[in-house]
């Protein structure tokens, strides 16, 4: 009701439609550049009198609760970060760490968080190699946000991006979705459900690896917010294609379905944070699952669906084996109970 | 309206039950159907039990669902 | 889970056949209305309609709590939200919906305390846990949610919650069918009831319709399978020589009496109050107040607060689409001027409002 016209509403930053529209409407428009027009998850962009390219990106990472069960803000922003470089068939290389840190906040969470951010550095083989930190007063934000922003190398002959799905090409997403969300939910609004409920945050530079080094890799994107069915209709977007997706392929764990099912959310809309969907050239598609099985966060890779000629969108078969479109996540999805 | 989803009632303690959602334990309100007992399939809607759920019931419905497009010529 | 198989209830195979027997009996147009919002979104979450036969239509009826919420009952929400001290506890289905000026969730953007919870029960751990705080719950929803607010309310009396309310702004199913019928501005053949509400209020409230309006009714599961089941059994009472009757298909989960302990619970705590539906208009006793003796619960005696009286936006059709008068792609604003990121009306807002669903969906008619 006139809400979303004239000032900011969650929605804009949902990761779905709406953030869409302001990243047109605001951003692309006054910043153009060809770069920008990419539209990946990372820029690209090439090195003097080098065969290697550059992958560019930043994030920022606001979450309740700070610290919830599979991780925190810090690993968060540390994987986000490599996983947007990831997801361009880049190496991670540097990442840089901002915070912005209400006045109050505890030294030993800030510790916490900060060995997390170390730890996942670690594991995704990047070094932390600048930073800066603000204080504002209580109120200002809250307790703490942090943006890391990341440089990868990307290797000769590696051309991967969202807008080169073709029509016949295979659609792989390499393990169970909605896991993030889900237990970030429960833990934020102490939905009282206790068992098997972690994030899955991760960094998956070392799985694109294992996938590049088997090749037929078009485009790669990490579902985080707007989840699955937001991230193939960017690619179909970016693409021009169709994309078919059977819902039954989908993997999703049965304590996240549970969990969906009591709350009333869908779990192709869940975001993740350490899984990514493939577009792989048919042929490869095979050897693509075989070797992302084989590395652990690739174990539940599945084959979901393939590209279609037509207009752009996602098209998926229901388990009644009716098909119906897929659209992007309209505003921020609550949980639904009466 | 109403989501409610099937959970099964693990144990019983003070007029709350913990079930069993899909792998999931949840502690759920008992107010609503105090004639609950261990081990009884129950409707979950907004924090309590609702309603029992039959499994006999169930495969009945589902025998005559299978039965289906016989009668009609 | 196992000893109860539900999964099977989805199977593609038999869902053909159950196809085959409603196109057999689908000799007429026949407009049939699934009252309940969740029945909507399965229908539209299954693609049950791109199955069916084009001569039955489905139509979506006036069962989304929070599409009928009054904008009056949502603007006292608000300005309660507003006050200092309190937190105002609320299902998830609320928080967009908007009032005659914003929404709870443009005033928890505002600095209200409002929060997101599973149950009622919820609400009375928040205050019991913060005893400083007043904790007022929304209390919107049909016969099968305010039993579980009913308990909430008699725990919080046993154990002396002195700092928990509930706004009252519940519906009953059954006078909205009344009205819908009374109306007689539509032409239904047939009504999907809803499984949950029939849980606790069983088969026999809605058999006047049946008998004083001789129009079939089947109550229904969730499962597609459940869905269409339904869909033949209603043709099939059409085609028989036997009249109209309220038939079950959701026995494992619908006796003939419901639940009588959760319908005690419910009439100890509430009685029947005229309410006002949103776009629809008034209803006589289509809602619950509190009872005298619980009054110290009700958050409206405890904040006397008016709302200045509100209309509807311009063009907004929601009152016709829950009413079966029109589908939701006959609304000028219907994905256009109205998306759920940017709604117009009430029944955008929630997932499970006619439009929303079919909106996100992708459903054309």
């Amino acid at each position: 009701m006139g809400n979303g016209k004239d000032s900011m509403t969650l929605a804009h930053g949902s990761g779905g439609r709406l953030s869409h529209e302001l990243i047109e409407g605001i951003f692309r428009k006054r910043f153009a550049n060809p770069i920008l027009a990419q539209g990946d998850d990372a820029a690209e962009f090439g090195i003097q009198n080098s065969e290697f390219r550059m992958a560019y990106t930043t994030d920022s990472y606001v979450i309740k609760p700070l610290f919830f069960p599979g991780g925190d803000i810090g690993k968060l922003a540390v994987c986000g970060t490599v996983n947007d470089l990831a997801m361009k068939g880049a190496v991670p290389l540097h990442l840089s760490a901002g915070f912005i840190i209400e006045e109050g906040f505890a030294l030993d969470r800030l510790e916490r968080i900060v060995d997390s951010m170390a730890a996942a550095a670690r594991e995704a083989e990047v070094d932390i190699v600048t930073g800066d930190t603000k204080v504002v007063e209580k109120g200002g934000c809250d307790g703490l946000f942090v943006n890391t922003s990341g440089i990868g190398l990307i290797p000769p002959g590696v051309a991967v991006s969202g807008a080169n799905a073709r029509p016949g090409d295979a659609v792989i997403v390499s393990g169970t979705i909605g896991d993030h969300s889900v237990a970030v939910m429960n833990a934020r609004h102490g939905f009282g459900l206790s068992g098997d409920l972690a994030s899955d945050v991760a960094p998956l530079a070392g799985l694109v690896a294992a996938m590049l080094a088997v090749g037929g890799i078009r485009a790669l994107r990490d579902p985080t917010r707007g989840g699955l069915a937001t991230a193939l209709n960017e690619i179909a977007l970016q693409s021009g294609v169709r994309i078919g997706i059977e819902e039954q392929a989908v993997p999703v764990r049965p304590q996240v379905r549970g969990a969906c099912e009591m709350l009333g959310l869908d779990p192709l809309y869940a975001a993740n944070e350490g899984k990514l969907v493939a577009v792989v050239e048919a042929g490869r598609a095979e050897p693509v699952l075989r070797a992302m099985r084989r590395h652990s966060y690739g174990r539940d890779a599945a084959l979901i669906g393939k590209i279609e000629a037509g207009p752009p969108g996602v098209a998926l078969l229901t388990p009644l084996g009716t098909r119906r479109p897929l659209l992007m996540l309209e505003g921020e999805a609550l949980p639904r109970i009466c | 309206m109403c989501l409610a989803i099937p959970a099964k009632i693990e144990s019983i303690t003070d007029g709350r039950a913990d079930v069993d959602i899909r792998g999931l334990k949840k502690r759920i309100g008992l107010a609503l159907l105090p004639g609950a007992q261990v081990g009884d399939f129950v409707l979950l809607h907004a924090g309590f039990a609702i309603q029992r759920i039959d499994p006999a019931e169930a495969e009945e419905t589902y025998r005559l669902l299978e039965q289906t497009g016989i009668t009609v010529t | 889970m196992s000893g109860l198989d539900l999964e099977k209830y989805r199977d593609p195979a038999l869902a053909r056949k159950l196809v085959a027997r409603i196109a057999a009996l689908a000799t007429a147009p026949a407009s049939l209305m699934e009252v309940c919002g969740t029945h909507t979104m399965a229908i539209s979450q299954f693609g049950i309609r791109g199955l069916i036969p084009k001569a039955v239509r489905l139509l979506s009826g006036p069962g989304c709590p929070v599409c009928v919420t009054s904008l009056g009952d949502i603007d006292r929400m608000i300005a309660i939200a507003r006050q200092p001290g309190v937190v105002l506890a609320t299902f998830g289905d609320m928080v967009r919906v908007p009032g005659s000026a914003g929404s709870l969730a443009a005033a928890r953007a505002a600095g209200a305390d409002v929060r997101v919870v599973y149950s009622a029960l919820d609400a009375l751990r928040i205050a019991v846990e913060q005893p400083a705080k007043q904790v007022v719950f929304a209390g919107v929803g049909f016969e099968t949610t305010s039993p579980t607010i009913a308990a909430t309310v008699i725990e919080a009396r046993d154990r002396g919650v002195g700092n928990f309310s509930v706004y009252p702004a519940f519906k009953l199913v059954p006078p909205a069918l009344e009205a819908i019928l009374s109306g007689g501005r539509v032409g239904i053949d047939g009504f999907l009831l809803p499984g949950h509400v029939s849980a606790i209020i069983g088969s026999r409230p809605y058999r006047f319709i049946a008998e004083q309006h001789g129009v079939p009714c089947v109550i229904a599961g969730f499962e597609p399978l459940d869905i269409l089941e339904a869909i033949a059994l209603l043709l099939e009472q059409r085609a028989g020589a036997a009249g109209a009757s309220v038939q079950n298909e959701y026995s494992r989960s619908v006796p003939e009496q419901g639940n009588p302990d959760a319908l005690k619970i419910l009439e100890q705590v509430f009685q029947p109050v005229d309410a006002m539906w949103r776009a629809i208009g008034t209803i006589p006793r289509s809602g619950l107040g509190f009872r005298p003796a619980f009054a110290r619960f009700d958050a409206a005696r405890l904040f006397d607060i008016a709302a200045a009286p509100a209309s509807e936006p311009d063009g907004c059709r929601c009152g016709q689409v829950m009413m079966g008068l029109i589908q939701p792609d006959q609304c000028g604003h219907f994905g256009k001027t109205c998306t759920p990121s940017d709604p117009v009306g009430p029944c955008m807002v929630s997932s499970e409002g006619a439009c929303a669903a079919w909106f996100k969906y992708g459903v054309t008619a």
